[in-house]
C-alpha cells in the first residue's frame, strides 16, 4: 500500500509519453539533418545512396575552408582572452574580503552578454566600432566575441572554485609557502578542470555566434555562421547538411568534454543565449 | 603581519583580479549600450547613420509615421510586428512551459545516472549550432520536405501545404531553440521538491489535481517564472528564427532592429526599438529578482 501510494505521489500519467514526445520533437530534426548528408543525390529529403560524396565536396571547398580558418582564428583568442578575464575575476569573487558592492557590480557587468538580447548586443557594438572608428577587420569580431564569452568562461570556473576545498590551501600557508606559491602548486591544478571547461564553452559560443558576427564582420570576415546564413538563405544542398553535421559533431566532443571535467555543474549555468 | 597590511593586500589582489573584466566589459558592453540609448534620441543622418542633434523622433515613429503629405498616421505596421512579437513570445513561453513541466518532473524522478544522461540530452541542442538547429526545421517543413511528404503518402492532402514561411513556422523554430531555457530551471525546482510534503498531501486526501495545485504548483513556482522570462526576454528579440523560418516577411522585433541598421538605414529608429527591448528585459528581470527575493525571505 505505502509503495503503490508513493508510486501515485511520483507519477503522473501522460508524463512520460510527453517526454518521449519531448525528446522525439528535440532530436529528430537534427537526426534527419544528419542522415540526408550522407545521401548521394542532391535531394534533401528524397533518399538515394550512401555516400561521403558531400563531405568531401564541403572539404574541398575553398570558400568554405576560408571561413573555417576565419572562425577558429576568432575563436581561439576569443576563448583566450575571455578566460584571462575570467580567471582572475573568478578567483577575487570566491576569495575573502572583496566587498560586497565591488563583488556584484563585476559580477553584474560579466553577466550582462546573458542578459541582454544579441541583437541589440550586435548592433551596439557595430555603432560603437562605427563612432569611434575601430577598424580591425577580423579584429572587430575577435573583440566582440571576447566580451561576448566571458561569462561561458566564468561560470564553469567559478563553481569549480567554490567546490575546493579551502583548507588544502591553508595548509600550504602552514607549511609556509607563499600565496603565489600556493596558488601555483595547489590551487591551479585543483582549477585546472573548470578552467578547461570554461575554456571549450567559450569556444562553442564563439564558434557558433551568428547575429553578432553579422553586424560587425566586414567584407572578408566571413566566418563558418555566416557562410551557413548564405548557403540557407541562396540554396539548401547536402553540402550544408554535411557542414551542419561537423558543426554539431564539435559542439557534441567539446560539450561532453565539458560535462564530464565538471562533474555535470554546467547543467544549472545556462543563461539568455540567443 | 598587521591588518592594515593585510587589508591593503586584499585590496591590491581584489582591483588586479577584477580590472581586467571591469575595463573590457565597461569599454565594449556598457559603453556600446549607452551609446545605444544616446543615439536613439538623435536626429537620423539623410543617408544612413546619425546626425547628433537632439530629437525625440525615434520614438514617436514607435507610435506615428508620418505621410507623404506632412501629416501623421499611427504606425500600423510597427504596430502589426509588435503584436506578432508579443502573441508568438507569448504563445512561445506557454507550449514551452506545457512541454517542459511534465518532462522536468519525469527526467527528476529518473534514477542518478538516467538523470544525468537525459540532461545531457536537454542540454546539447541548446550548446549547438542555433543556425543548424533551425535549418533543420526548413528541410522539415519545406514544401516537398518531410511533414508534406507524409501528409501527401497518408492521403490528407493531395497537393503540399504551405508550412514554411508562416507563424506557424516560426512559432515551431522558437518552441524548439528555447525549450532547453525552460527545462533547466524547472528541473531544478522540481528536483529540490520534498517528496515529504507529497505524502502529507496525499495523507490529507488531496487528489492529484488538488496536490498539484497547491502544493507542487506553488513550490516550484520560481523555477517556472525563472523559465518563462528565460523564454520569453529572447523569443521576443529572436532574430534567426523569423528570418529563416518566417521568410523574411513576417517580421518581429530582432528582425525589425537589425532592418534599421542595414538597408532601411535608420540608426536612432533601430536604437529606440533596442531601448524598448532592453526596458521589457529589465522588467522581466526585475520581477525575477523580486519574486527571488520573496523566496529566500
Amino acid at each position: 500500500m505505502a509503495r503503490a501510494q508513493r508510486r501515485k505521489l511520483t507519477s503522473y500519467p501522460g508524463f512520460g509519453v510527453i517526454t518521449i514526445f519531448f525528446f522525439g520533437f528535440l532530436y529528430l530534426p537534427i537526426m534527419v539533418l544528419i542522415a540526408f548528408s550522407f545521401n548521394s543525390s542532391v535531394s534533401i529529403s528524397v533518399w538515394e545512396t550512401f555516400s561521403f560524396k558531400w563531405y568531401a565536396e564541403a572539404i574541398g571547398n575553398t570558400d568554405l575552408q576560408k571561413a573555417v580558418v576565419n572562425t577558429l582564428l576568432v575563436a581561439v583568442v576569443a576563448t583566450i582572452g575571455a578566460v584571462l578575464i575570467a580567471l582572475p575575476a573568478a578567483v577575487v569573487l570566491t576569495g575573502q574580503g572583496v566587498s560586497k558592492r565591488a563583488a556584484s557590480t563585476a559580477t553584474g557587468l560579466m553577466s550582462l552578454p546573458l542578459v541582454v538580447p544579441e541583437i541589440v548586443i550586435a548592433i551596439a557594438t557595430l555603432v560603437f566600432f562605427t563612432s569611434v572608428g575601430i577598424d580591425l577587420g577580423l579584429g572587430n569580431v575577435m573583440i566582440a566575441h571576447t566580451v561576448f564569452c566571458v561569462p561561458f568562461a566564468l561560470l564553469p570556473i567559478v563553481a569549480r572554485l567554490r567546490s575546493l576545498d579551502h583548507r588544502l590551501s591553508e595548509a600550504a600557508y602552514d607549511l609556509y609557502a607563499s600565496r603565489p606559491r600556493a596558488f601555483r602548486l595547489i590551487t591551479l591544478p585543483l582549477l585546472a578542470p573548470g578552467v578547461v571547461s570554461g575554456a571549450m564553452l567559450a569556444f562553442i559560443v564563439s564558434f557558433d555566434n551568428f547575429i553578432i558576427t553579422l553586424m560587425v564582420a566586414g567584407a572578408g570576415g566571413t566566418t563558418l555562421p555566416l557562410y551557413i546564413y548564405g548557403l540557407v538563405k541562396t540554396q539548401i544542398t547536402p553540402e550544408l547538411n554535411a557542414v551542419s553535421t561537423g558543426v554539431l559533431l564539435l559542439s557534441l566532443v567539446l560539450l561532453t568534454c565539458a560535462y564530464v571535467l565538471t562533474g555535470g555543474r554546467i547543467a544549472g549555468s545556462t543563461g539568455a543565449k540567443d | 603581519m598587521t591588518t592594515t597590511t593585510r587589508a591593503q593586500r586584499i585590496r591590491r589582489r581584489t582591483i588586479l583580479g577584477l580590472t581586467p573584466a571591469v575595463t573590457m566589459m565597461g569599454a565594449f558592453m556598457v559603453i556600446p549600450l549607452i551609446l545605444v540609448v544616446v543615439m536613439s534620441f538623435m536626429t537620423r543622418g539623410q543617408y544612413g547613420g546619425i546626425v547628433w542633434e537632439f530629437s525625440t523622433d525615434a520614438y514617436q515613429r514607435l507610435i506615428y509615421v508620418t505621410r507623404l503629405d506632412g501629416s501623421l498616421a499611427y504606425n500600423l505596421s510597427f504596430l502589426a510586428i509588435l503584436s506578432r512579437s508579443l502573441v508568438l513570445a507569448g504563445l512561445t513561453t506557454l507550449i514551452c512551459l506545457l512541454i517542459a513541466f511534465p518532462t522536468a518532473f519525469y527526467v527528476a524522478r529518473q534514477s542518478q545516472r538516467t538523470k544525468s544522461i537525459l540532461l545531457l540530452l536537454i542540454m546539447f541542442p541548446f550548446w549547438s549550432n542555433l543556425l543548424v538547429r533551425t535549418t533543420s526545421w526548413i528541410i522539415i517543413l519545406r514544401d516537398f520536405g518531410f511533414v508534406n511528404q507524409f501528409l501527401m503518402w497518408v492521403g490528407i492532402t493531395s497537393e503540399p501545404i504551405t508550412l514554411l514561411f508562416t507563424n506557424g513556422a516560426i512559432l515551431v523554430g522558437l518552441v524548439y531553440v528555447y525549450i532547453p531555457f525552460m527545462i533547466l530551471p524547472i528541473y531544478t525546482s522540481v528536483e529540490r521538491l520534498d517528496n515529504g510534503l507529497l505524502e502529507a498531501s496525499f495523507d490529507l486526501f488531496a487528489t492529484r489535481f488538488q496536490t498539484v495545485r497547491h502544493v507542487i504548483g506553488p513550490l516550484t513556482m520560481p523555477g517556472i517564472i525563472a523559465g518563462s522570462i528565460l523564454v520569453f526576454v529572447p523569443s521576443l528579440g529572436a532574430f534567426i528564427t523569423p528570418d529563416l523560418l518566417g521568410g523574411g516577411k513576417k517580421l518581429m522585433l530582432g528582425s525589425l532592429i537589425h532592418l534599421q541598421f542595414t538597408t532601411a538605414r535608420n540608426w536612432p529608429y533601430g536604437a529606440s526599438l533596442s531601448v524598448l527591448l532592453l526596458a521589457a528585459v529589465l522588467i522581466a528581470m526585475f520581477i525575477l529578482a523580486r519574486r527571488a527575493i520573496r523566496a529566500r525571505g
